[in-house]
């Protein structure tokens, strides 16, 4: 209890100089110092924001029920687009990437067989995909979720050979002498053991899916959260470029905090770990 | 009665970049089943290799060991192994850790949990069944390596400096531990250290061994009755002797060291 009135005390802190920040453009757009179109007032953003958010038309229960309708705004609809194609994009990327880092941590013939191919294909970053994805995926979904595939696959790829080829000997000398089959071995000694090094990859690897999709959303399909902060600045609807980045920024603040709790969950038995 | 573990003309030679380094030669032993053998001897006498080679992790490069009347190939769940980091699986609750060997001899459900039940009892662990090894002491860690060896049923142990990162209160505690366990399930042991006064406590033959190449000084006796006492005579005096013959050793070991370096 005696340490609410710190903790107040800090959050206030921390929420003190995107405050000050917030009076500055508020104050630069009222005085009209700025042009509106170039810097619109953080209370228009808000209100972009806010009108976005909603569902554009009125309630009709003949239509549709009513929690459908409360989810049927634009926003909702763009966030759930990205979203659905980073899981994807993320859940394909892993399912291939997994098995092959750990084949390839565990095996050193498979590791040569592969490395250097993989090499040569791991620095081109996925967004020089993009002509390539289109011309072969065309435009809409498959494109984006190809370069999201692709952006995930490298980091949980790495990662995994990493954690394999790092397991400590004495786990495997100790499951020897209790008898562990080679099965045995692989899915209850060193999967465990890499986790810590797997989740990393996971992490880096839907941080990246995540700005894969709204560089590819922006240039392949016509939906989502990237496109619509492009298509806002057709029609110069700076106010809401500015709104969608925003939303773009809490999605990836929930996915990274949701990463964090699988993080804690699969890693309870782990010493090193940070409790926030 | 048959010995259980045969040694003979056992020899290890490792070869790291261009140098060879012999680490056993002719060592000969015979252990008895139910035998407490201590191996004691300075580091780098090859106390570890010959427990590796026993162990099967490491085999050797001359002569033979054969256990219950088979050669050892590879390691094996009939020597059940005791390290001195404790090797738990730290992603194991302490009860995963202790029925994992068990749950690779697939046996039934009920007959494992019976059986981890009445070892975190015997070890004195109930308590600590559901954490995970980074919540548990160094002796109970210990202790969980033991319960999970223990669980294999296995005739032979073989232990490798177990106490060796302990504090001597808890150190002295495990040796009891041992004891008693020993005394009970009437296991073969092999177990390394470089306390002599550990060596005394515990065994019923200690093994002396020589810095490099590894090889058996002397084999002592050791007929006091258990439980030892440490500051009786008998003790004292053994402790002198071996310590003579340790130290020999030791200046050889100290002596290469210094060496070493120079002539690189």
């Amino acid at each position: 209890m005696k340490n609410i009135p710190a903790r107040l005390y800090a959050s206030l802190q921390g929420l003190l100089l995107p405050f000050v920040l917030l009076a500055i453009w508020q104050y630069l757009s009222a005085h009209a110092i700025v042009n509106p179109q170039i810097l619109p007032a953080p209370t228009a953003v808000i209100a972009k924001w806010w009108e976005y958010l909603l569902p554009t038309e009125a309630f009709d229960p003949s239509r549709s029920g009513y929690l459908a309708w409360l989810f049927s705004g634009e926003m909702i609809h763009d966030a759930y687009a990205s979203m659905y194609r980073v899981v994807v994009g993320f859940l394909v990327g892993t399912a291939l990437a997994l098995p092959l880092g750990l084949l390839m941590g565990a095996n050193d013939r498979i590791y040569k067989l592969f490395n250097p191919l993989i090499q040569i294909l791991r620095p081109i970053p996925p967004i020089a995909f993009i002509p390539l994805s289109i011309l072969w995926f065309g435009l809409g979904n498959p494109p984006a979720i190809f370069l999201i595939v692709i952006g995930a696959f490298f980091p949980v790829l790495m990662n995994t050979i990493a954690g394999v080829r790092h397991v400590d000997g004495i786990y495997i000398r100790a499951a020897r002498s209790l008898g562990a089959s080679q099965t045995t071995m692989f899915l209850r000694v060193m999967l465990p053991a890499a986790t810590p090094y797997i989740l990393t990859g996971a992490r880096i690897g839907i941080g990246t899916a995540f700005i894969v999709v709204i560089v590819a959303e922006m240039i392949a399909v016509n939906n989502g959260l990237g496109y619509r902060i492009l298509e806002a600045r057709e029609f110069f609807w700076s106010d809401k470029i500015i709104a969608g980045m925003f939303t773009i920024g809490l999605l990836g603040l929930a996915i990274d905090s949701g990463m964090n709790r699988l993080n804690n969950y699969l890693l309870k038995w782990h010493r090193g770990i940070e409790s926030n | 009665m048959q010995p259980q573990i045969h040694i003979s003309k056992v020899g290890k030679v490792f070869s790291t970049s261009g140098r060879e380094v012999v680490a056993l030669d002719d060592i000969n032993l015979e252990v008895m089943p139910g035998e407490f053998i201590c191996l004691l001897g300075p580091s780098g006498c090859g106390k570890s290799t010959l427990l590796n080679a026993i162990a099967g992790f490491s085999l050797p490069t001359a002569g033979s060991v054969i256990v219950d009347g088979r050669p050892v190939q590879a390691p094996g769940p009939d020597r059940g192994m005791v390290f001195q980091e404790y090797a738990l699986f730290p992603w194991m609750t302490v009860e995963k850790n202790i029925a994992f060997g068990l749950e690779i001899k697939k046996q039934p459900k009920a007959r494992i949990k019976e059986k981890v039940s009445a070892l975190l009892e015997m070890l004195n662990l109930q308590d600590f069944r559901d954490r995970y090894p980074k919540d548990l002491s160094g002796g109970m860690r210990q202790r969980v390596a033991i319960a999970r060896v223990l669980a294999l049923d296995s005739p032979i142990l073989l232990m490798d400096e177990p106490f060796g990162a302990l504090d001597s209160l808890t150190r002295r505690n495990l040796q009891d531990e041992l004891l008693r366990i020993w005394t009970e399930f009437r296991k073969t042991i092999i177990f390394v250290t470089h306390s002599i006064e550990e060596s005394i406590y515990l065994a019923d033959r200690i093994v002396v061994m020589t810095y490099r190449p590894g090889t058996i000084k002397k084999i002592v006796s050791v007929s006091m009755p258990r439980q030892r006492d440490p500051s009786s005579v008998e003790f004292n005096n053994l402790k002198k002797e071996l310590a003579l013959l340790v130290m020999e050793e030791q200046t050889r070991h100290n002596q290469n060291e210094i060496k070493v370096p120079a002539a690189d």
